[in-house]
């Protein structure tokens, strides 16, 4: 039975009119995991998780939630989901209490109101109206109503947009609590810092199709290092070596790059190897190597090396400033 | 790539699958919160409670109303309230709510729960439909203390009149809120039908005078069954003017009844038609 994914997808198609949002997704939610999909605006993130919440009808392909397909079975399985939506209002002259209270009324299994509002630090604002509350705080208690019901599966549509870096590390630990507690989570997000937290998968999405998929450090494996350095020759001048100069390096990917300030730049998939190499051979020419970075690569730059190589015409090659922050 | 080890066992996690039982539970759930709305909507309290009981209490200050027999007066002042109340507190007040919880996303919060459409739209209009039941029933109070009384020839065909003018009118109101861009602009969409059927609602007076081929089509129109139902019950006053007994009533009922029951499908249909649960992108 649990080897049966929570979430199983495959070859899903969302058309709105001509267009297809949706282009033949596969995934698989495993009981009590994390997965985060990626992806930049427009990318189809929201279109896909609709179908998975049961809010929209597929136009191909099959979509299972909890062994139910989640539009046509929703009353079978509604009651197992918790659902955040990105944009979900309330009434502004419900207090916060009210409105949980409202919401736990609708549930089949909602846990007490004040241990929920407790776990998103709106406990002290419980009599507040909710049209006084900051943004941060609205969002707080979409996730208060979204895992009221004690949801089997939770999706989070960008849970922290909006928040402080404080209210994000407290949304992150009430989030990493529910995993341990067995919850199944389909997490959508900006942040590619909240996807290397929290996902034991992630799945990027590209123009209505998912393009890689695995754990994060699968992801970024794929990806060459960076090294970094200004070279400087003993007198401290900064030189530009003439790139015949440089030493053979192993896993060398494209040509060495040194800009106008003379930092040269260079990705390698031996990080290792060609470090010592270049560390030896500025050591032989007695040449610094100041500012030296070398880095593993970040999930960050896996995606923004996956948007450069967008190859479908009209695919959107914007990235999200979120993403590159 | 989906080598991940979830062989983690969670205990027998309790499926919940939302029982038809709990319908009753989530309108209630709902219910309460729109009541808690109204309550502190000052406008919509007013229309609500004060608007009714003083449109009627214009009307009979001005004598327009009930000329002629004065057992009638009682019927017709009763019908007047009820039928404001359902006109204002029902219709006009609930597509505002609907209009108000759209654009503020909270239709679409509901949406991804555990309620039904349905649920969602009785919830909502519960307490404007309580208010228009109690305004009947204090109408009923005060023309019995201040009027001749009304004979209440057949209080279930009052209760067909409130409740199923509330019925249809809410319905009505979830289809016009459809045709609403904002609270504002609910002014203008409720009006055709507030203009257009109350002429031909026969509120001001007992039928009979007014007898021809307007009034004919006016036994058509959506308001007027409400009327038609309210007068029957209360003072048993048929679409002739003509004073019927008990038993009869049922009989002058069964066209009121099944112009009713015809709009209220109308409602429905229209209602899924146009009514929208998000504002237009």
């Amino acid at each position: 039975m649990t080897s049966e994914p929570i979430v199983h997808v495959r070859g899903a198609r969302r058309r709105y009119g001509t267009f297809e949002a949706v282009r033949g997704v596969d995934l698989d939610v495993h009981r009590g995991e994390l997965v985060a999909l990626l992806g930049t605006n427009g990318a189809g993130k929201t279109s896909f998780v609709e179908l998975v919440e049961g809010l929209a009808p597929a136009s191909g392909g099959t979509v299972r939630v909890l062994g139910h397909d989640p539009y046509r079975e929703r009353r079978r399985v509604v009651g197992s989901l918790g659902i955040m939506l990105q944009s979900a209002g309330f009434s502004g002259d419900l207090t916060v209490a009210e409105t949980a209270r409202t919401w736990a009324g609708t549930l089949s299994r909602p846990r007490p109101v004040a241990d929920v509002l407790g776990a998103v630090g709106l406990e002290h604002r419980a009599d507040v109206r909710v049209a006084s509350l900051s943004g941060g705080e609205k969002r707080r208690l979409d996730l208060a109503l979204a895992t009221l019901g004690d949801p089997e599966l939770l999706f989070l549509d960008e849970p922290t947009t909006g928040l402080d870096p404080e209210s994000r590390r407290a949304t992150w630990a009430l989030v990493q609590g529910m995993l341990d507690a067995g919850t199944t989570v389909l997490l959508t997000t900006h942040y590619l810092e909240e996807a290397e937290q929290l996902a034991d998968r992630i799945a990027i999405m590209q123009a209505g199709r998912v393009v890689r998929t695995g754990s994060v450090a699968d992801v970024v494996a794929a990806e060459p290092a960076r090294v970094e350095a200004v070279v400087r020759n003993d007198g401290g001048r900064a030189v530009t070596p003439a790139l015949a100069d440089l030493p053979a390096l192993a896993g060398l990917v494209g040509a060495p790059d040194v800009d106008r300030t003379g930092r040269l730049r260079l990705r390698t998939t031996r990080l290792q190897d060609d470090l010592l190499t270049l560390l030896q051979w500025a050591d032989a020419r007695r040449l610094r190597l100041d500012d030296l970075d070398a880095r593993a690569a970040s999930l960050e730059q896996a995606f923004l090396a996956l948007d450069d190589t967008a190859g479908t015409p009209g695919a959107q090659r914007t990235t999200d400033t979120e993403a590159a922050a | 790539m989906t080598t991940t080890t979830t062989t983690t066992t969670t205990p027998a996690r309790r499926r919940a699958t939302p029982g038809t039982g709990g319908g009753a539970r989530r309108v209630a759930a709902l219910a309460r919160a729109e009541l808690r709305l109204l309550v502190r909507n000052r406008t919509a309290l007013f229309n609500a409670l004060a608007l009714p009981p003083m449109t009627v209490g214009l009307f009979a200050a001005l004598g327009v109303v009930g000329d002629g027999a004065p057992a009638a007066a009682g019927a017709v002042l009763l019908n007047l309230l009820t039928f404001m109340a359902l006109a204002f507190v029902v219709y006009y007040n609930l597509t505002v709510a609907f209009v108000a919880r759209r654009e503020e996303l909270v239709l679409k919060r509901y949406l991804v729960g555990e309620c039904s459409r349905a649920e969602i739209l009785v919830g909502t209009a519960v307490p404007a439909v309580v208010v228009a039941l109690a305004q009947t029933l204090l109408g009923i109070v005060a023309v019995s203390v201040f009027l001749t009384p009304p004979a209440f020839v057949n209080p279930l065909l009052m209760v067909v009149a409130v409740l199923g003018g509330a019925a249809m009118l809410t319905a009505l109101a979830a289809a016009t809120s459809g045709l609403s861009r904002t609270v504002e602009s609910a002014q203008l969409t409720t009006l055709p039908l507030l203009v257009v059927a109350i002429p031909f609602a026969g509120l001001f007076g007992a039928p009979g005078a007014s007898s021809g081929v307007l009034d004919t089509i006016g036994t058509f129109t959506p308001l007027r069954p409400i009327t038609d139902l309210m007068l029957l019950g209360a003072g048993g006053i048929d679409g002739d003017g003509q004073v019927v007994t008990f038993a009869e009533t049922f009989g002058a009922a069964a066209l009121p009844a099944a112009v009713l029951a015809a709009w209220t499908v109308v409602g429905v249909l229209a209602a899924r038609r146009w009514m929208r649960w998000e504002p237009r992108r």
